[in-house]
Formats: structure tokens, sequence, C-alpha cells
């Protein structure tokens, strides 16, 4: 289900604006299957990370009612035009997607 | 794997334990919290709990947290929420539903800069107050808006 995912940062005065559009499933567990009646295993990712030029600025756990294909907007107070942001989330069958933006 | 970490959870499998380490300085939020899924407080089935579990048990109503959410969301499978805190000093933004099987949804620490504001989707089973706490110098603050649902999001 790690198909990707899409980042955009703009610059807004001395605050880098991000945005982040993940490409998952998020099953939460609760949900039976129509024709068998069995639950649909969850599958959701829970730990989401942020870098902008190699420091850690935002270090989020989530649980399984995240919407799915998640989007996830922050700020980042201090960035400069060309920083380099990377976003990492692992998923609770520990599958890993990453997507990086530079900041414009 | 850090040991010592794995020791101390271990050890202290009550969260409030936890909570009384963070308030008495022995721990940095953000440091143990963070790095671990919390399971015990993704598993909680109220937000009280959830909140005990995640270390805000007890956290103070603040009018300085804002909510934007809709006054009725038609979908609960997607429900934007944007949350911005005007506490000084927030290090961590936390995101729950009343009336959700786990009310839990997700936590934020901020670091480095970023800005006590964090903008998300999530999915609502019903009609029910969405919760958030914030960490700011190591107190917890807590703000509610009703969210009224008409096709839930979660289960079915």
């Amino acid at each position: 289900m790690a198909e990707g995912m899409k980042i955009r940062a703009t610059m807004q005065g001395d605050v880098a604006d991000v945005k982040a559009l993940m490409s998952h499933i998020m099953e939460t567990g609760l949900r039976k299957d129509s024709k068998t009646g069995q639950l649909i295993p969850a599958h959701f990712i829970n730990q989401v990370t942020a870098t902008l030029n190699g420091k850690t600025v935002l270090d989020a756990q989530w649980g399984a009612a995240v919407a799915k294909n998640p989007f996830l907007g922050f700020r980042v107070k201090g960035a400069k035009v060309g920083d380099k942001i990377v976003i990492s989330a692992v998923d609770n069958h520990g599958e890993k997607i990453t997507g990086e933006a530079t900041v414009a | 794997m850090n040991q010592l970490r794995r020791t101390f959870l271990k050890g202290t499998s009550a969260a409030g334990t936890i909570a009384v380490a963070i308030a008495a300085g022995l721990l940095k939020p953000g440091q143990v919290l963070a790095a671990e899924w919390n399971k015990v407080a993704f598993g909680a089935t109220t937000t009280a709990d959830a909140m005990k579990d995640i270390g805000v048990g007890g956290a103070a109503e603040s009018k300085d947290i804002l909510i934007k959410a809709p006054d009725i969301a038609e979908n609960g499978a997607v429900v934007p929420v944007e949350v911005t805190s005007k506490i000084p000093g927030t290090t961590a933004i936390m995101i729950f539903v009343d009336k959700n099987q786990n009310p839990l949804i997700a936590n934020f620490e901020l670091s480095n800069g970023t800005e006590p504001y964090i903008s998300t989707r999530i999915k609502m089973a019903n009609t029910s107050f969405v919760r958030v706490a914030v960490k700011a110098g190591g107190k917890a603050y807590t703000a509610s808006k009703e969210v009224k649902v008409t096709i839930g999001g979660c289960g079915g």
C-alpha cells in the first residue's frame, strides 16, 4: 500500500507552510468485509516524522482514525527558500513511505 | 533500541508514573513518549483514559487553543481539523474524538521552530466533541468543539 507522498512547501513571510498528502488506505480494523463478514485487519500509518535540512521538526504518532490518504499541514518558522523538507511515514506493517520537497 | 528506555517503559506501565516523571523533570516529553507508539493510549476507549495515558490527564481548559472544524460534517470519514495553540511554549498537540471507539487520533510533537499549528483530516464515527490537548511548558491544556456527523466514518 506504500504508494507515495506528495509534499508542497512554500514560504509565507518567515514561515514555511508545508502540506503533505500521503497515499495510504488507513484501514481501522473495525470494518467488516461485506462478503465474508470477517473484520478487515487494521493497516494504518502510525509514525510520521518530518525534518528540515535533517533536523526533526515534527514527530507524530497516529492512530487508525486519521482519514484515508492522510493530509498533514504544519508550519516551520525560520525556514528559507531552498531548504529541504523530508517526511517519512511508517505503518503498522512496517512499510515506509517517504517524500521530499524543497521550500519554494 | 535503547535498553535503558525499554527497561524504563516496562517498569512504568502505569502512564501516570510517566506523567509524574515528566512533571518532575526526569523525562523530557518528546524523547520517550514520541519515539514509541503509545499502544495503551491509542487503545484507550475513553478520552479521559487516553489523555491520562498520553500524559495530559487533568489538562486545564483553555481559550487559547483554537479548533477549526466544520459544525456539521456530511462525511465522517473525512473531517478536516485545524488546530492552533496560542499558548507560549507549546510542544505537542493531540487530537481526540470522544465518541470514537478509540478516542486518541494523533499526537504531534513539535520541535526546532515548528509553529503550534496542525492541519489534518480525521475520521469520526458519530456526532461528537473533538477535543484537543496541548503540552506547553510542562503543563497540559485542553479545548473542545462539537462536530455533528451525518454519515459515520468508522466501522460499519
